[in-house]
């Protein structure tokens, strides 16, 4: 692994200039920071002010937020600290700044999707995923940014700014949930939350280099996130590593009566199962999607590398094949425009959010929609509309449904042999802002290896394994991140295998050039006491 | 002459306490948004859940009609803009309704030939769409429209007919009958005019090009609506014009159908599973167990008062009104004979209260009063004509009616010696009249009886009375 | 695979989206490549294979017909873009139940927001 210490760095155009210093605090994992507050030795009052102080510096170039609820945070952390002093129950989270992306409802908060039809939209009431993270005691900083209606794997579709790559600032953070990977990446927030559809929580968190997780599909409530396509998506988290991670899962994972999607099994205790080791679980390497055109020949290296790591760690390195997982793109891309086409017809101008004067009704809404939405929203709604239209339904969406079965059948086969299966997150590292904007198939392959596990339902985690230097043009070393994928209902297993790869690699310790002028600064556990001292 | 072929599409509200898939309250003539959440408003990131009671109250129904309940159902999106319609679709149901393949029995004597099955094609559930005001109602507005979200979401069932009726009356008679059937199950209130059902009949000459006719909003709509559509098709044939395919709007005012706007294009639904709500498996277990709760049906009520010696429309008034039925069935289980209960029910009882406009619910009367009533008429404590003075109290008194007997003086008086005292007093006041009797002129024995009546203050026991009266007017000969 | 300017206009016209003639031309482009793209799943044999609606081994999701009320009136208004007495105001619709021609056709243009 290269040192990076001795890479150079390098920042977008205009973005030279001089910031202030992070308060290293903020780029501790939580589980570091979390005993600190229990402890009393720092406040939630200091650390929500160290973060939105970091916020204001830092996110005018980032663009990770959409929305900052300053007063709100700080009449949270305020009370929490009060509650601690007076010894109530404030939960494992209590005063810990946490991030939302934008598509989820928060009381009285505005939530945009990213989208213009939604500018001012305020939601009166709570999705249930922030009622669960406000009872654990966190205080929630604001909406990240994302790509519009999480439709997007760079970022760029939101209708209001771009997002960068902490990593590089010239390139995406990855999307849709971009703006929560570089939140947590930039030291803004411990954690955060980000939807998962096709990919949009593990494609970001490998181009940003940090742990995220799409759990099974049913383990998180849905109950107010805003929906692309119902039948894939879920709710899941970013985190410093894989601790931090599990804890974040295990605050928002339950039953939940007001989603009928929402899998009535308990939720294990994930952080316990991390101080288990795993055991030699069987890992299978999908050999055929390896050979899929599309994937870099150095991102498949690092991948092989870090298989050979798992095998030098005890695991069982197996051999399987997902012969119809290559058709996934073709099915996602089928299903998930067919479900967005009705999810947002919603949006029409007469309750809530943008409304555009016509020559009657029908007009009124023709022109609301073409104002509110953007370009590939509106691609993805009528590729989804004719998808379901007469007479091309049967052979479009019915089509992708059945294609939709044997890629399931593929895994549950795959997993009759092996206890997880590895994959690499994507083919490539981050790429450049506008690369991929104007070929909306190029954008939609940044997705390849993610989408039939979406379309399985089935639980996965990206988690980084290694950082390389640009194959093209000059630049700082990107991360690449592996997928480590369970049989419905195997979070446990996957954490614990991405926790026991973690600790071999001492990864999750770097941060981004970005957060301050030391290039590529390490933080050192053991060095952790000294920088305790000089707060 | 042609003969009419209807078919009727009725939708049914369902009388749940909280909405199809959210927990709003269904509250009628709530003010307007009130009874609203994140589901029925369609906010963004709302979910739906079914209501377990709009469910099992649809697999009733669907077993009602003799319906084949289907073991496995889903629910689909039917893709539509309009602005009653928040979330753009309607949770509907496509390929798999619930319930099919049934039929309704219209009762014998509602219609003079006929004892027919009206074939039931399905029986599906959907939610209800908001309340839209247009400015034409409020003239201040013109051009503007209003939106009440309370009723968006409300369980819908629709029902639909098989084409098998040929008269407007028999549509009349199959509306009524259903309504019946949801009265009993206690699943809808069945009001047409509140909207509770709404129906929409398909109508055609001998089963040719047929016509839809929507916003039929009370049961002499649906007839005359029906007339007139089946007279203008019938003149459009004689001139020799097709019927066309449309549909068509009933103006009350007028009394006359309109065509609706005629589509550019056809409507292309895009139906699809709705992925926010899972299938439905409906095990034999579970139709049996909701088998076991239905109450007994209009049909099987009206053979049973039948058989009980009722009058074929007492049957069928009882049967069509659930409460009364109900009720009917109270005052004998403690006793009262059949005939009489029906009789006084139906008769006197509905007679004081058509009069002071109040239902029966609202009065302090029960089965076991009138019951007891029955009872003192019988043993002959009162007399029949005793009987309806005190029905008059009863209904507005919770006083037992022994006691009330008592202080209105009612008690009938069965003693011999006290009436052969009247009697004798009335003979010899009326010597004339006494006279002619025994001349042969019988009819003046009720002239007597009206005279005892009037000394007893009515209340002599009028089969002594007349058998005394009889004695006494032969003896004085 | 084969999508022409009418189909668009169709579909458009479903989708409730307004498209001037330039957008329509090019989203005709951009649906004929993605759809072409997709239809490699035709070469997939699924005669006998179930379609999949939901990846969850769940069935009959209800819940108790137990109400309580949702929003406030005033939540419920918050957002409208216009209101009156209570109620969702917007310009009436009743002619508009079967739209005749499709918006922004020939050379109306919409000017793009910035």
């Amino acid at each position: 692994m290269p040192s990076l210490e001795c890479l150079p760095s390098r920042e977008a155009k205009g973005y030279q200039r001089k910031r202030k210093m992070i308060n290293p605090l903020l780029m501790q994992p939580a589980h570091r920071v979390l005993p600190l507050l229990r402890a009393g030795e720092i406040s939630s009052v200091e650390l929500v002010r160290a973060a939105l102080d970091w916020i204001a510096e830092a996110d005018p170039d980032l663009g990770a937020f959409l929305y900052v609820a300053e007063a709100r945070a700080m009449a949270r952390a305020i009370s929490i600290d009060k509650a601690r002093h007076q010894g109530e129950e404030v939960g494992p989270l209590a005063g810990l700044p946490v991030a939302l992306k934008d598509n989820m409802c928060q009381r009285d908060t505005p939530t945009t999707c990213g989208s213009r039809i939604l500018e001012g939209f305020r939601s009166p009431y709570d999705a249930t995923v922030v009622r669960k993270l406000e009872e654990a005691g966190a205080v929630i900083l604001g909406k990240c940014n994302m790509d519009e209606f999480a439709m997007g794997s760079s970022t760029e579709n939101s209708a209001f700014q771009q997002t960068r790559n902490p990593w590089d600032l010239e390139r995406v953070p990855g999307g849709s949930s971009g703006g929560s990977a570089a939140a947590v990446t930039a030291g803004e927030v411990y954690l955060s939350l980000g939807s998962d559809t096709g990919g949009s929580i593990r494609q970001p968190a490998s181009f940003c280099g940090l742990p995220g997780m799409k759990p099974t599909y049913g383990r998180v409530s849905r109950y107010g996130l805003v929906a692309f396509a119902s039948s894939l998506d879920q709710i899941g988290a970013f985190a410093r590593n894989i601790p931090d991670l599990a804890l974040a899962m295990q605050t928002i994972s339950g039953h939940d009566s007001l989603d009928s999607t929402s899998l009535p099994e308990a939720v294990p205790d994930y952080l316990g199962a991390l101080q288990r080791e795993p055991g030699a679980l069987r890992v299978g390497v999908a050999k055929d999607q390896l050979a899929l055109e599309g994937l870099s020949p150095s991102v498949r290296q690092i991948f092989e590398e870090a298989i050979a790591k798992l095998a030098g760690l005890g695991f069982l390195l197996e051999e399987v094949t997902l012969p119809h997982a290559s058709y996934g793109l073709p099915t996602y891309y089928l299903i998930a425009p067919a479900e967005c086409s009705a999810n947002l017809a919603r949006f029409d101008g007469i309750r809530y959010g943008l409304r555009e004067e016509g020559r009657d009704l029908f007009d009124q809404y023709c022109r609301t929609r073409r104002q509110g939405f953007g370009a590939e929203v509106r691609r993805r709604i009528m590729v989804g509309t004719y998808a379901l239209s007469a007479g091309y339904r049967e052979a479009f969406y019915l089509k992708a449904q059945k294609v939709r079965t044997l890629i399931r059948q593929d895994f549950t086969e795959a997993f009759k042999r092996v206890d997880l299966i590895a994959l690499p997150t994507t083919p490539t590292v981050a790429f450049r802002f506008g690369e991929r904007t104007e070929d909306p198939l190029s954008m939609y392959m940044a997705d390849l290896f993610t989408i039939p596990i979406s379309l399985a339902g089935l639980p996965a985690l990206s988690l980084p394994i290694d950082w390389i230097p640009p194959e093209e043009g000059e630049g700082p070393p990107m991360p690449v991140g592996m997928q480590l994928v369970g049989p419905a209902m195997a979070e446990t297993r996957v954490l614990q295998a991405a926790y026991c790869y973690e600790k071999s690699s001492g990864l999750h310790d770097l941060i981004p050039s970005f957060v301050n002028d030391r290039k590529g600064l390490r933080f050192d556990p053991q060095q952790c006491s000294q920088i305790w001292g000089q707060i | 002459m042609p003969k009419p072929t209807i078919g009727l599409e009725v939708h049914v509200q369902l009388r749940t306490d909280s909405k199809m898939f959210c927990a709003c309250p269904m509250e009628f003539g709530a003010e307007p948004n009130t009874r609203v959440c994140p589901v029925c408003l369609a906010l963004p990131g709302s979910l739906p859940v079914l209501n377990r009671v709009a469910l099992e109250s649809t697999i009733a129904l669907g077993l009602a009609l003799h319906c084949h309940i289907t073991p496995f159902s889903q629910f689909h999106r039917k893709n539509y803009f309009y602005p009653d319609l928040p979330k753009g679709y309607q949770i509907s149901q496509y390929d798999l309704p619930l319930a099919s393949d049934g039929y309704l029995t219209l009762p014998k004597e509602s219609i003079a030939a006929s004892f027919k099955k009206v074939g039931i094609i399905r029986v599906h559930m959907e939610e209800d769409t908001a309340k839209s005001i247009h400015g034409a109602s409020l003239a201040h507005n013109v051009g503007y429209a209003l939106l009440d979200f309370n009723r968006s979401g409300v369980p819908l069932l629709e029902v639909v007919s098989a084409p098998d009726l040929e008269s407007p009356e028999e549509a009349s008679a199959y509306l009524v009958e259903l309504r019946a059937i949801l009265r009993t199950l206690g699943i809808s209130s069945g009001n047409m005019e509140e909207g509770a059902l709404r129906c929409d009949v398909n109508i055609s000459l001998d089963r040719g090009t047929r016509a839809e006719v929507k916003n039929l909003n009370s049961f002499r709509a649906v007839r005359k609506a029906l007339e007139y559509e089946f007279q203008r098709q019938c003149e459009r044939v004689e001139r020799g014009e097709a019927v066309l395919l449309e549909t068509r709007h009933w103006d009350e005012a007028k009394g006359v159908t309109i065509p609706g706007r005629s589509k550019e294009e056809a409507e292309d639904y895009r139906y699809f599973p709705e992925p926010d709500l899972l299938p439905l498996e409906i095990d034999v277990r579970w139709v049996e167990q909701v088998h076991r709760s239905l109450p007994e049906l209009p049909e099987g009520r009206r053979e049973r008062l039948a058989s009980l010696g009722l009058h074929p429309s007492e049957a069928i008034t009882l049967a069509h009104n659930p409460e009364l039925a109900c009720f009917f069935d109270g005052a004998l289980e403690v006793g009262a004979p059949p005939k009489e209960t029906a009789n006084w029910l139906l008769g006197e009882v509905q007679r004081i209260l058509h009069a002071g406009g109040k239902s029966l619910e609202e009065t302090p009367l029960t089965p076991v009063r009138l019951a007891e009533l029955l009872r003192l008429i019988q043993q002959g404590v009162i007399s029949s004509k005793g009987g309806k003075a005190l029905l008059e109290v009863m209904l507005t008194s919770d006083r037992p009616p022994a006691e009330l007997v008592e202080a209105l003086g009612l008690a009938q008086v069965s003693d011999p010696v006290q009436i052969r005292l009247w009697v004798q007093e009335a003979i010899a006041a009326n010597p004339k009249q006494s006279e002619q009797y025994r001349q042969g002129k019988e009819a003046l024995l009720a002239f007597f009886a009206g005279q005892v009546m009037k000394k007893s203050f009515g209340n002599a026991n009028p089969e002594l009375l007349d058998r005394i009266l009889k004695e006494e007017l032969q003896a004085t000969a | 695979m084969i999508v022409t300017l009418e189909d668009v206009r169709h579909i458009a016209r479903l989708a409730r989206l307004a498209f001037d003639e330039e957008e329509l031309l090019a989203m005709r482009g951009e649906m004929e490549a993605l759809l072409s793209h997709f239809s490699r799943i035709d070469t997939l044999d699924t005669s006998l294979v179930p379609p999949t609606t939901s990846v969850l081994p769940l069935a009959n999701v209800l819940r108790e017909d137990t109400p309580h009320l949702g929003l406030s009136h005033e939540d419920a208004l918050q957002n409208a873009p216009e209101q009156e007495g209570g109620f969702f105001r917007i310009r009436t619709f009743l002619e508009d139940a079967f739209p005749r021609v499709p918006a922004l056709q020939g050379s109306e243009r919409i000017p793009a927001k910035t």
